[in-house]
């Protein structure tokens, strides 16, 4: 079987900065993977590179063992980060979960009978058909997430990409999100994500890629979040504490409210 | 009444600049709206500015006014598109110079060749009372051109605008979207400037758009109210200006900045006294719902709430909007001040 993503050699690069270099990668269909790694790790980058929206300066990027050049329109499905959303667009629910159909050939401006019936019916699996007529500033946090996903879900893609879907909202909304990507996954899905919450990739991701420039370990979340692995890939000193079957990832920090250590007397 | 709107209508240059105004204005009133979401605001001013450059340079080499600015303002687009393509330089400073030293070009020519000037003062300050026959049908087709095409790229223009990167994502050729519009956008700015001026062509690109912005929260319906707007200011513009006997141009400006303030206006006093929320509390439970969600509870409603009392369930049964709920039969966290943080 095809992997669902396949990097082979890839190099990218901003300008003269090269953000990873000969970066080969397999992430098998059906899986559900979080990519961690700190900030300016290039993250966003790999997930632009999957999503061929970023140059690749050589190497090849495959989709279910196709060109990504010749992947067919909502073969993949994106949610981008709602920090980069623009919140004062004057679009309701309704109309941001249409915008998944708009690949599907119809000219007509107006959505058909069966489109509405499409999104409706979307929006009640991801209970959020209640404010289909909200303007998308009119909802929460979570509602606004599962907007974006029923958008990138509606062409029914083989592969979900999400940039970031934990950040910005509190922890019961970070839950329900990744509570309800758990589900959407459990369909046949594969599902990829960037994420910064580490505990929360323990709590719900079986498959962790752990990325700074290039792949720093990949595989099964007990066989990767190990300290070494952590530490290799963020450079502080982490630390993983098991509590209750769950892994817990801490960071073995001086804590910013410990005693300051005294300063030599000013003789 | 009837007669002050007839009179008017008798001669021949004011039906064609009425005819004229009311294409102009649906048109800049539709293309305003992308132009407005896509944070281009600053485009059409700097356009036009490229334009005129352009229809001087091309009366040097004796072409059609229509043509040099044509060629010129398709050739700032693609310019600019270049310049911003690796985000090193902003738009709006690729805007800024690229469209000025087309301006310049201009400019400097006429400085050269005095009896430019006279011809040349209309595209600037616009002349809506010197349309011609050849004027209208120019403007017809391009109104005509743009509404068909922004009808049969509604979808991808909608979605592009809205999310570039997903547009791009879910298959749809940015690209070509991006180039198709520029088109447009530089053919509707052309055929506008004899209109209302190099001068003043960004305001009525804005300002419909802007007042139906504050009208609604639907891009639909934001679609449709610019275009009316745009098609009512040049209309009420065009018979202020009769009445006044004031530059035609200037006073659908004036008309149209008029009819945003009072659309802002509405809209604050709707947020102050009827787009807002109640925060109201019962016993530990705090509620917010929206003004209007009391007045239009049914009595049913109300009676339940009142038998089963504020319960969260009941919370949501009346407001879906947001609550703030802190965990019942639970005491608060105390918090232990006696340590100092340093």
């Amino acid at each position: 079987m095809n992997p669902a993503v396949s990097l082979n050699n890839v190099s990218v690069s901003y300008d003269s900065s090269i953000i990873f270099s000969g970066l080969s990668l397999d992430i098998p269909a059906g899986q559900f993977v979080g990519i961690v790694g700190p900030t300016g790790s290039g993250k966003t980058t790999l997930l632009k590179t999957i999503l061929g929206t970023q140059p690749v300066f050589s190497g090849e990027v495959r989709l279910h063992g196709e060109p990504a050049s010749k992947v067919r329109s909502g073969t993949i499905g994106y949610v981008p980060q709602l920090e980069s959303v623009d919140w004062s667009f004057p679009v309701t629910v309704e109309e941001v979960i249409m915008m998944g159909l708009y690949t599907n050939g119809r000219i007509l401006p107006w959505p058909s009978r069966t489109e509405r019936q499409q999104v409706r019916d979307l929006a009640t699996r991801l209970g959020i058909d209640d404010c289909l007529s909200h303007h998308i500033t009119q909802t929460s946090g979570g509602q606004r997430q599962r907007a974006f996903l029923a958008r990138a879900l509606i062409s029914n893609p083989k592969v979900l990409i999400l940039d970031e879907p934990t950040s910005g909202v509190d922890i019961k909304t970070q839950h329900d999100v990744l509570h309800l990507l758990g589900s959407i996954h459990r369909q046949g899905i594969t599902i990829i994500l960037t994420t910064h919450d580490l505990n929360a990739v323990t709590t719900h991701l079986p498959w962790v890629i752990c990325f700074n420039h290039g792949v720093v370990a990949q595989g099964k979340l007990r066989d990767v979040f190990t300290s070494d692995v952590l530490t290799r890939t963020y450079g502080g000193d982490i630390v993983i504490i098991e509590h209750q079957g769950h892994l817990l990832i801490a960071n073995n920090m001086t804590p910013y409210h410990a005693p300051a250590p005294e300063l030599p007397a000013d003789d | 009444m009837t007669e002050l709107l007839l009179e008017p209508l008798e001669y021949e240059f004011f039906r064609h600049a009425l005819l004229a105004s009311l294409m102009v204005g649906s048109l800049c009133g539709l293309i305003g709206v992308y132009i407005v979401l896509r944070g281009m605001s600053y485009i059409g001013h700097g356009l036009s500015h490229a334009a005129f450059g352009g229809a001087v340079v091309g009366s040097t080499m004796n072409l059609n006014f229509y043509a040099g600015a044509g060629v010129m303002g398709l050739l700032a687009m693609v310019l600019i598109n270049q310049i911003t393509r690796n985000g090193r330089i902003k738009s709006d400073s690729a805007i800024g110079i690229v469209t000025t030293a087309c301006f310049a070009l201009g400019i400097a020519i006429i400085s050269q060749v005095r009896t430019y000037s006279q011809s040349f003062e209309a595209a600037l300050f616009g002349n809506i009372l010197g349309i011609t026959s050849e004027d209208l049908v120019i403007i017809g087709t391009v109104t005509v051109f743009t509404m068909i095409t922004i009808f049969i790229l509604y979808r991808q223009l909608l979605f592009s605008t809205f999310d570039y990167e997903a547009a791009r994502v879910s298959g749809i050729k940015t690209g070509v979207v991006q180039l198709v519009f520029s088109l447009i956008l530089t053919l509707s700015i052309i055929a506008s400037m004899n209109i209302v001026g190099v001068t003043m062509i960004a305001a009525t690109l804005i300002i419909p758009a802007m007042t139906a912005r504050m009208m609604t929260d639907s891009f639909n319906r934001m679609l449709a109210y610019s275009v009316l707007l745009g098609a009512i200011t040049s209309l009420g513009g065009m018979y202020l200006s009769y009445i006044f006997n004031a530059a035609s141009g200037a006073t659908i400006v004036l008309f149209g900045a008029l009819l945003f303030c009072l659309s802002l206006a509405v809209r604050l006093i709707l947020e102050k006294f009827v787009l807002h929320t109640h925060l109201h509390k019962h016993g530990r439970v705090v509620h917010a719902h929206p003004h209007d969600s009391i007045r239009n509870n049914t009595p049913t409603q109300r009676g339940d709430a009142a038998k089963t009392g504020h319960t969260h369930e009941h919370a949501h049964e009346i407001t879906t909007v947001r609550h703030a709920e802190p965990a019942e039969n639970q005491p608060p966290v105390k918090v232990q001040t006696g340590e100092s943080l340093s």
